[in-house]
């Protein structure tokens, strides 16, 4: 038995997710004495490089039924790579493909799987893993029996850590079956940090007054290098586009640093925002609920106070 | 065009939640339950919306108890035409997507929300796909019939993408699939006499499922900081949070 992880790059590299998995593989490997591998699903320029957060093996495989992302395709690869490398627990990133992925193991492996887990598994006597519920309100922790597990790990709920060399990838021979979807456009975002990912986030709500206003906004993320969020109200208004919206029925996120500005801190809003680790909240209501969930609160206007933090941040990163 | 809907029951989005019997059970006291927002604004509205362009039917199917049927029937008043009931409380996410695949066969389109706001595994819609062994588009924020092919897009890791896939699939449903609908008086009137059919559960396995719940560690109380005084709050975000 081994633990496997199963790493898509994105535009041709591994990025931080991907090494957050390896570093995740490996603390689970070692609580159970064996060892994290790893197969790589298209081009990675830097795949060796998981081996310095852990992994020992890394495999390889490219082919052209893998360039448009279907499940059934990836899954049955994946199950395959599993059995043929003797893999009991296979681990993919929590992310909207590795979603898709996740169910399908579960079923083609007869494996008891968990979505989103949120931290290393205490593999102990009984194998425990931990996972955010009801949109951050609650935290449930589920005990897999199961020899076979498949996880999904949430963007940022570790950081990786250097446990390892650097390795030479080797090609792994699997069957790839034919895609039944077919690709008829794709469209990259580029220039920021896409949100699940953001280690930084500045996001703001109604107190903004209006679209127009969002300069001193995005003005603040780029001096912080974050990527920028709002509250549900703004997005459903136009104000800003549906994928900016976190919260329980938009976006749940768990960066390291979460400014609001001008949000009240509606209990749904903070739903998806409560797993950050520094909360900054900016009212000019001192009675605004989301201060309770804040580690550093600012009663002010905020059209005086963003610009000031802006200054100190700059001034900050140029001393 | 025949498509399939699965809706979960959830609580309220504004539901404080809490648990008994040591973190064991779901504390239901002065919880209002609602159809997962998802599974209504997005899965069924698109559904209906479908049906009223190229005509078909729409049924929608729930694993659950008595208590759901509240839910059922506001999805029959915003316009699916016959539910399903599979009478077990679930469990599990692989419960859930087994009870659901012994009624989901000969159906063009399955459709599920992106995920519940309960235990926001996502799972069920892949778990199905594979059971049934049809193809699987996550996250659809579009969705259009092309002659015998779905057109669908969909969110992926940095950006967006279309894809062209024929039928029968599953898909999951997120934000831009469709508009919120709220039933009107004729569709609550009809609703209470369209079919709403009871099964019993062919007795999944559950897999996977909770033993216990906590509640996250609480804030150890909000720091002030003046209005004029940012460069305080950035150097405290630099020596005490470490976050810059």
């Amino acid at each position: 038995m081994s633990v496997l992880i199963a790493v898509e790059p994105v535009n041709g590299t591994i990025n931080k997710g991907g090494f957050e998995l390896a570093t995740f593989a490996r603390l689970t490997a070692d609580q159970l004495g064996t060892e994290a591998n790893a197969l790589v699903l298209g081009n990675a320029s830097n795949a060796g490089e998981l081996g310095k957060y852990g992994i020992h093996t890394v495999h390889t495989l490219q082919h052209p039924n893998l360039e448009v992302f279907d499940s059934q395709v990836y899954s049955k690869v994946i199950a395959q790579a599993a059995k043929q490398l003797g893999a009991n627990i296979v681990v993919v990133r929590h992310t909207a493909n590795g979603k898709s992925i996740l169910g399908r193991l579960a079923i083609l492996m007869s494996a008891d799987a968990v979505s989103g887990v949120n931290a290393a598994p205490q593999a102990g006597s009984v194998f425990t893993v931990s996972k955010s519920v009801y949109s951050g309100k609650a935290i449930a922790h589920y005990q897999l029996s199961s020899n076979t597990k498949v996880l999904s790990l949430m963007g940022n709920a570790l950081q990786p850590q250097f446990l390892g060399q650097e390795v030479n990838p080797q090609a792994i021979s699997l069957e790839v079956g034919n895609p039944k979807l077919q690709l008829v456009s794709r469209e990259t975002e580029t220039g920021h940090v896409p949100l699940p990912e953001a280690e930084k986030v500045v996001s703001a709500g109604r107190g903004m007054k209006g679209p127009e206003n969002w300069g001193i906004v995005e003005e603040l993320a780029a001096a912080l290098g974050a990527t920028t969020a709002c509250s549900r109200p703004v997005a459903d208004t136009g104000w800003r586009p549906h994928h900016e919206h976190v919260g329980q029925t938009g976006v749940a996120i768990r960066p390291n640093l979460y400014i609001a500005i001008g949000i009240s801190g509606a209990i749904q809003h903070l739903a998806g925002v409560n797993n950050s680790k520094t909360i900054v909240v900016i009212n000019k209501d001192p009675e605004a609920p989301f201060f309770k969930a804040a580690d550093y609160g600012v009663v002010g206007d905020l059209f005086e106070v963003v610009p000031r933090l802006t200054e100190a941040v700059k001034k900050f990163k140029n001393a | 065009m025949k498509i399939l809907v699965c809706i979960s029951k959830t609580p309220d989005t504004t539901s404080k939640i809490s648990f008994v019997n040591n973190g064991k059970e779901f504390n239901s006291e002065g919880i209002q339950y609602i159809m997962n927002p998802y599974d209504e604004w997005y899965a069924l509205v698109r559904a209906v919306e479908l049906k009223e362009k190229n005509g078909g039917s729409v049924t929608v199917i729930n694993v659950g108890d008595v208590s759901s049927e509240i839910v059922i029937r506001k999805a029959l008043a915003i316009g699916a035409d016959d539910a399903i009931r599979v009478d077990v409380s679930p469990e599990s996410s692989l419960q859930v997507a087994k009870e659901i695949a012994a009624h989901a066969s000969g159906y063009d389109l399955v459709l599920t929300g992106k995920e519940t706001i309960d235990y926001n595994g996502a799972e069920v819609g892949a778990m199905l796909a594979e059971l049934l062994d049809l193809p699987y588009v996550s996250f659809a924020f579009k969705l259009e019939k092309e002659g015998d092919n779905w057109l669908v897009s969909r969110e992926v890791e940095g950006g967006t993408e279309t894809l062209k896939v024929g039928g029968p699939i599953v898909l999951s449903a997120a934000k831009g699939m469709a508009e919120q609908r709220i039933p009107n008086m004729q569709g609550i009137m009809m609703a209470k006499k369209k079919p709403l059919n009871v099964v019993a559960s062919i007795g999944a396995e559950k897999g996977s499922v909770v033993a216990s719940h906590e509640m996250p560690p609480a804030k150890s109380g909000v720091k002030m900081i003046a209005p004029d005084d940012m460069d305080t709050l950035v150097k405290l975000l630099h020596e005490e949070a470490k976050v810059i």
